[in-house]
């Protein structure tokens, strides 16, 4: 098992025992009880003071879900999750609650730390230390705000956002994932607690990613996330989502929502690395990621662009789509997929093709290893009207071991003769040849490994921003560590 | 001292014996070659030196410069300066060359207690190499092996020995596959690599690759065993009379 489970384990094991006691013994009335029901929703909106229309929203959503099944078509099995036995609203912890000093962290998370390059007051941020005066986060944040500010740039929670800008998160929330999509979307619907929202203006270009300072400062965004970012006319911007790092996370389920809207001749670009707490090398414990994330081009000439690098969680369920409203709009969705020991993925893209020319592309690289499974399972739908439309799809899957799986499910729905779509799919190991001939080179085993499959990756690594792409190769060889010899 | 000593090397991979009681001695900076016919073990010999996975020592020992490695790892036996070039360089897909030996030659530094080489400098060497080996530095841009032409692959090895500075090279049937012109240019890089402190062990079947590596000592090997010892004049003979005298003198 690699060093980054074992440590989330440990630091889980750490966390969660504290997290008892602390609660057996001060009741904590920012805490309501568990379960839910319109009372813990009503309850989670007014703690945030929410306007009448988002908590008919949430209530709408929420009788819808009571309607709903859980759904059973994917190839993941999920244990039955009591859904009256969670807690929907929890107060951010407070200073006290959390880790010192990096004194006070388990050594081998800040091992992990060290391997992938991260910067010590970085660490603090992500390992919970309370932060001292020293690190000035905020100030580091107001630095970046003022600079988005001048360019009319929106970066803030999507609970600041329903203060300030009601009106644009009332235009476009549950415009692109409606609230009675599917069973986790509507879930989220109902009880989400906080994310990000973005606005950018027309003609803007986003002067930076809106990573960095993100990172920093994602801590208790909770389990269920809910993000929405807005382009306006001929803007663009690149968006960051999650870290290479190890977090900490007490959730089990985590089911997120995240809508983009990109309007006429506006780019997004979004860039995901998920690296949580994919259980032990039994497969006990991880989190379950069942999240729903969608882009709308709706405007000609648009285009939105999903990069994913999947290594952690127990289970991964997620489609990240493009529906390309607009005439000569561009759906991309560029995926590393990594298994190892127990965990499971079911994961792919959606693109649906409704205006003229529009293009799509899919590369996916799926790696397993252990005893895992994956699937790659996407879609690609081209409407009667959508003249001229054409997708490319590319996947590819390395099994490493003899007792790992990897399964690809496209479904291609076409309604219109002028459309062109290619599918090619690959299946392969690493073999004993290339880890000999790296050995041989000098290489250890494991770095052989992921020299190997960083090679098999490639593609989809050189579309993350740099500074992030070097964090996420040496990601791809932490997770696999253990998974030969 | 001698740089590698193999004493009575026996091996065998899956049950059946293929090095059965190998002995060879070789001096700093000397080229010996070993020829044999197909199946001898010649290149057995070459996989059991660099530890690949799939054989077992059932007997002997081989010394690098005084220490037995037949227990290292094959990464620990590079770091001690034992390089392979391959007969059958093996493709890595999406890993450049200069990332693949800045990998290599940093894992082998880290090894040896030396500081990690840093991108720029590295880069710098390696174009240099290159010019030196006559070699495009186009090369280095491509991913390993990957679509290269049986003659890149071997000049590629070339390049990666020039870079990674081994103190013996085992060269295995770098010869098999190439015309007379690749053959020549791979030819060159060896020698131009050949110096006092570095000896190399070339591995052919035919005679006409020692016509461009001149070697100092020659060894015929059969059926698993060293069965004679000469000079270069030594493959003269057996281009012109072939392996058949030994083939009975080793059933005998």
């Amino acid at each position: 098992m690699g060093a980054t489970a074992e440590t989330v384990e440990q630091v889980r094991e750490a966390t969660s025992q504290k997290y008892k006691y602390g609660f057996v013994t001060e009741i904590d009335e920012e805490r309501p009880p568990k379960g839910l029901n319109e009372d813990i929703i009503r309850f989670i909106s007014q703690k945030k003071g929410e306007p009448q229309w988002l908590l008919d929203w949430r209530l709408k959503a929420f009788r819808h879900w009571l309607t709903m099944k859980h759904p059973n078509w994917q190839k993941v099995s999920v244990p039955p999750y009591d859904f009256q036995e969670a807690y929907y609203y929890a107060a951010p912890k407070s200073d006290a609650d959390k880790p010192q000093s990096l004194d006070e962290v388990d050594p081998k998370l800040l091992e992990t730390y060290e391997k992938l390059g991260i910067p010590l007051k970085e660490q603090e941020a992500l390992a919970g230390v309370a932060v001292d005066a020293v690190f000035d986060s905020v100030s580091v944040a107001t630095t970046y705000k003022q600079k988005l500010e001048e360019h009319g740039i929106i970066f803030c929670s999507i609970s600041e956002a329903v203060q300030e800008y009601p009106e644009l998160v009332q235009k476009y929330l549950g415009s692109v994932v409606p609230y009675s999509d599917n069973f986790f979307a509507t879930l989220n619907s109902a009880v989400f607690t906080d994310g990000s929202f973005v606005y950018i203006p027309k003609g803007v270009r986003c002067p930076m990613e809106l990573s960095t300072y993100f990172r920093i400062n994602a801590e208790n965004t909770g389990q269920f996330e809910r993000t929405l970012i807005v382009a306006d006319e001929g803007s663009y911007v690149s968006y960051l989502e999650g870290c290479t790092a190890p977090q900490r996370d007490e959730n089990q389920m985590h089911a997120a929502v995240v809508e983009l809207v990109a309007l006429g001749d506006a780019e997004i670009k979004y860039s995901t690395v998920q690296n949580w707490f994919p259980g032990d090398e039994n497969g006990k414990g991880g989190i379950y990621n069942f999240v729903t994330k969608r882009g709308a081009c709706r405007g000609d000439n648009s285009k939105i662009s999903w990069t994913q690098v999947e290594t952690g969680s127990a289970i991964t369920w997620k489609y990240p789509s493009c529906i390309l409203e607009g005439d000569n709009s561009v759906g991309e969705f560029y995926s590393i997929a990594i298994t190892n020991n127990y965990q499971q993925a079911d994961t792919g893209t959606k693109m649906i093709h409704v205006g003229k020319n529009t293009r799509s592309r899919i590369v996916s690289k799926g790696i397993s290893a252990g005893h895992a499974d994956q699937t790659y399972r996407g879609l690609v739908r081209v409407s009667p009207k959508a003249d001229g439309a054409r997708n490319f799809t590319q996947c590819d899957s390395l099994l490493i071991g003899q007792t790992c799986g990897a399964h690809t499910v496209p479904y291609i729905e076409s309604r219109n003769r002028s459309a062109n779509v290619e599918h090619e799919a690959t299946t392969s190991k690493i073999s004993e040849d290339q880890l000999f001939y790296c050995r041989q080179r000098g290489l250890d085993e494991e770095n052989a490994v992921a020299l190997v499959v960083n090679g098999f990756c490639r593609e989809v690594l050189q579309q993350l921003p740099m500074e992030f792409a070097v964090e996420a190769q040496k990601l791809v060889g932490i997770s696999l560590e253990g998974s030969v010899g | 001292m001698a740089l590698l000593e193999i004493d009575n090397l026996r091996a065998e991979i899956e049950g059946q014996e293929i090095l059965r009681g190998v002995n060879l001695t070789m001096e700093p900076g000397k080229v010996h070659a070993i020829m044999g016919p197909n199946g001898s073990g010649k290149s057995t010999l070459a996989h059991v030196l660099t530890g690949r996975d799939g054989y077992t020592v059932t007997g002997g020992e081989v010394r690098f410069d005084g220490q037995n490695i037949l227990e290292m790892e094959p990464e620990e036996r590079a770091a001690v300066g034992l390089f392979l070039a391959f007969q059958y360089p093996v493709e890595i897909p999406g890993v450049t060359m200069t990332t693949f030996l800045k990998e290599a030659v940093n894992s082998l530094r880290k090894a040896r207690g030396e500081s990690e080489l840093d991108a720029l400098q590295f880069t710098k060497q390696l174009r240099q190499r290159c010019k030196e080996l006559g070699i495009s530095d186009d090369m280095l841009r491509r991913s390993v092996n990957t679509g290269f032409s049986g003659g890149e692959k071997k000049r590629a090895e070339v390049l990666q020995m020039a870079a990674l500075e081994p103190r013996l090279a085992v060269l295995d049937e770098t010869d098999s596959g190439l015309d007379i012109d690749a053959l020549k240019t791979v030819a060159d890089g060896v020698n131009s690599l050949r110096a006092p402190q570095r000896s190399m062990l070339v591995i052919t079947h035919y005679q006409r690759l020692l016509n461009y590596i001149v070697p100092d000592v020659v060894h015929v090997m059969v059926r698993g065993q060293i069965v004679r010892s000469g000079g270069k004049e030594l493959a003269e003979q057996l281009e012109a009379h072939g392996y058949a005298e030994y083939a009975e003198q080793a059933a005998a």
